[in-house]
């Protein structure tokens, strides 16, 4: 028998029974269909906090007090200004280190008020993040260093607070404290469900005068090039370490924020890929078991395509591409379906669904694999079946 | 060759050749016996015959008399516990199931009492899918059946399913289906069974003019006499023994043994 009459021979028993070869892809289209959509969203909300990360700048070391730890409180910084020019001094290049003290306060124009994060810092905070300006100019060194009461909005705060007027040179009022508009930032969006178009910024010595303290809440190092990056890290803490016997200091680099993230979501993208694939394995034993009752209704014809001359492998073969037809088809419509879900998801939700090419193979490939391997034991068992018994099954 | 027929003097086998060519289908000394929950019951308990090319023999006998037995041996349908049997001068106890179902599908042919054709097929492919076992390519195969299905007289039902055909008509398709791979034996399971009398009549009047027109050899196997008398020859069979054969000129006491 040729290859091409075993594929028709298949075609034409899934057609006769249409209903029920219909509802046996069902159980393959949804698994196919949720391993597309699950690894998509997985895989979009990855990619999304990775430009978020890869968003702030390139190189970047942030040094901490203490550890930095997802669920311990953070440490009271003992920091100070002295401590920044330190570390300025250990880096070589002054202008790579920035700082950053930050506070929630309101901010007021007119009777219009919004909560907002206030962030000290200083003339080299460009230096180390990428913060584009939309309108003015940044904070200067003159401005940190005569405390003045400057400030640059964030795009969000901007809109807000003025409008579709210009702030640059008016009036805001800070936690009491009147303050100058001197620039808006850019809109830069989201850093770990932070909106960063909600920040103010003030000069880092402004705010230590506002808030009444002499620290700071860290310091970032901008490294020149990729390869320094973990040199510089170890340099830093191990002088402030020096400098602050017995205290910890931790210092992680973007590369390891990127590095701890993308494995935390890749693993989350893992286990929605799995809890998929369990469905598309249900899948595949529905075809399993829809080709043994297939096998046990066919048993004469079975029987009586063997006395005709069908040898044990055309029987195999017709039933073993039945099956792969029934999970190929229906993966390509999972597929088709998934892929439809998750351009709808990323159109009408804020989640950020990105469509995976592996993602999609895999699913094909896992479901052509399901059909052969839940195919070959009633194929077999048909192959098998001896001619005299199959023949007088009634 | 475990046990010679001690009766059979005839020289060697071979000679013992109708028109042209080996025996169409010889058998010695054929036993089948079946496991049964460990209970073996014996089918057939030692059968010789010979039948040679075009010839137009029938098996009777009552039902459990192991002449179905027989005919699924005659078919390579199944393996003899003991014996020889050739098909076409083909020895076919060293067959692997392969080389079985080639045998069959170029062989023999098969008419079923409750002639098995598919259903949802027309009768076009279904007397051509002998051949797609033979693989040949779809037009030759077409061809092929439709001079077949001329031959039984339904060229003007080829593209009819079974469903829509009359049982006479099903059992006409079903020997064009026999037919059209050129076999050298047909073998026929109670042809008739399920058919009215004029039907029955129409079949095996075809089965006759196919014998002697083609000279393929029709194995016959009925229980009703008159069936069997379209036959020149009658194979009685009882008890998984051969009673009685109406064609022993031909040299094979195969009835001796198979007497009390």
């Amino acid at each position: 028998m040729r290859g091409r009459e075993a594929f028709v021979m298949a075609l034409e028993a899934l057609r006769v029974n249409r209903l029920r070869s219909a509802l046996t892809m069902l159980g393959v289209i949804i698994g196919v269909l949720a391993v597309v959509i699950l690894v998509s969203v997985g895989t979009g909300a990855k990619d999304a906090v990775e430009k978020q990360i890869s968003g702030l700048g390139t190189n970047i070391i942030l040094v901490v007090p203490g550890q930095l730890t997802v669920g311990a409180a953070p440490t009271q910084s003992r920091l100070s200004l002295a401590d920044v020019a330190y570390v300025r001094r250990v880096v070589g290049d002054p202008a790579k280190v920035t700082v950053s003290l930050q506070s929630g306060e309101t901010v007021r124009v007119g009777r219009t008020e919004a909560f907002v994060t206030v962030i000290g810092t200083d003339q080299n905070l460009t230096n180390v993040f990428q913060r584009p300006l939309a309108k003015g100019r940044h904070l200067s060194e003159t401005d940190v260093d005569t405390r003045r009461r400057v400030a640059v909005l964030g795009s969000e705060v901007a809109a807000r607070m003025f409008g579709d007027v210009d702030p640059v040179g008016r009036q805001v009022s800070i936690a009491g404290a009147r303050f100058r508009v001197v620039g808006v930032y850019a809109t830069v969006g989201q850093t770990f469900g932070l909106s960063r178009d909600q920040e103010v910024h003030v000069p880092v010595t402004t705010a230590q005068r506002m808030l009444g303290v002499d620290r700071v809440n860290g310091l970032a190092v901008g490294a020149s090039g990729a390869d320094e990056v973990e040199a510089l890290q170890g340099r830093v803490v191990a002088a402030l370490t020096e400098r602050y016997p017995g205290e910890k200091f931790s210092a992680v680099t973007q590369t390891q924020l990127l590095g701890t993230i993308g494995s935390v979501l890749g693993m989350l993208t893992g286990v929605l890929a799995a809890i998929a694939g369990i469905s598309l394995l249900v899948g595949g034993v529905g075809v399993s078991n829809i080709m043994l009752v297939s096998v046990r209704e066919r048993t004469k014809e079975i029987g009586l395509r063997k006395a005709l001359g069908a040898r044990q492998r055309d029987v195999l073969a017709q039933f073993l591409i039945e099956a792969v037809l029934l999970t190929t088809i229906g993966g390509v419509l999972g597929i088709v379906l998934g892929v439809g879900g998750a351009v709808a998801i990323r159109s009408f939700t804020e989640v950020p669904a990105s469509i995976t090419w592996w993602s999609i193979a895999l699913a094909f490939g896992v479901s052509a694999v399901v059909g052969v391997f839940f195919g070959v034991a009633p194929a077999r068992r048909a192959g098998r079946l001896d001619p005299v018994v199959a023949l007088r099954a009634e | 060759m475990t046990s010679p027929d001690p009766s059979a003097t005839t020289p060697p086998a071979p000679p013992a050749r109708t028109p042209t060519g080996p025996p169409a289908i010889e058998a010695v000394d054929l036993t089948r016996r079946y496991d049964l929950d460990g209970v073996s019951v014996e089918a057939l308990r030692g059968v010789s015959l010979r039948i040679g090319q075009g010839e137009f023999a029938a098996i009777v006998g009552p039902s459990g008399s192991g002449k179905s037995t027989l005919m699924h041996l005659l078919g390579c349908l199944d393996r003899p516990t003991s014996g020889v049997l050739r098909i076409n001068g083909v020895e076919m106890s060293g067959l692997s199931d392969t080389r079985l179902a080639e045998l069959r599908n170029q062989t023999i042919g098969f008419v079923f009492q409750s002639f098995h054709l598919l259903a949802r097929t027309t009768a076009l492919d279904n007397v051509a899918l002998p051949l797609v076992y033979r693989g040949l390519g779809r037009t030759e195969r077409r061809e092929r059946a439709r001079a077949a299905l001329e031959s039984v007289g339904l060229g003007h039902r080829m593209g009819h399913r079974p469903s829509q055909m009359s049982g006479g008509e099903q059992q006409r398709v079903a020997i064009a289906r026999a037919l059209v791979g050129e076999p050298k034996v047909l073998l026929a399971d109670e042809p008739t069974g399920n058919l009215d009398t004029r039907n029955g009549t129409e079949v095996m009047a075809i089965l006759d003019r196919l014998n002697a027109e083609r000279g393929v050899a029709v194995v016959l196997v009925t229980h009703e006499p008159e069936v069997a008398a379209h036959a020149r020859r009658q194979i009685h069979v009882r008890d998984g023994r051969i009673e009685l054969d109406t064609g022993l000129d031909m040299g094979l006491d195969a009835g001796a043994e198979g007497r009390p």
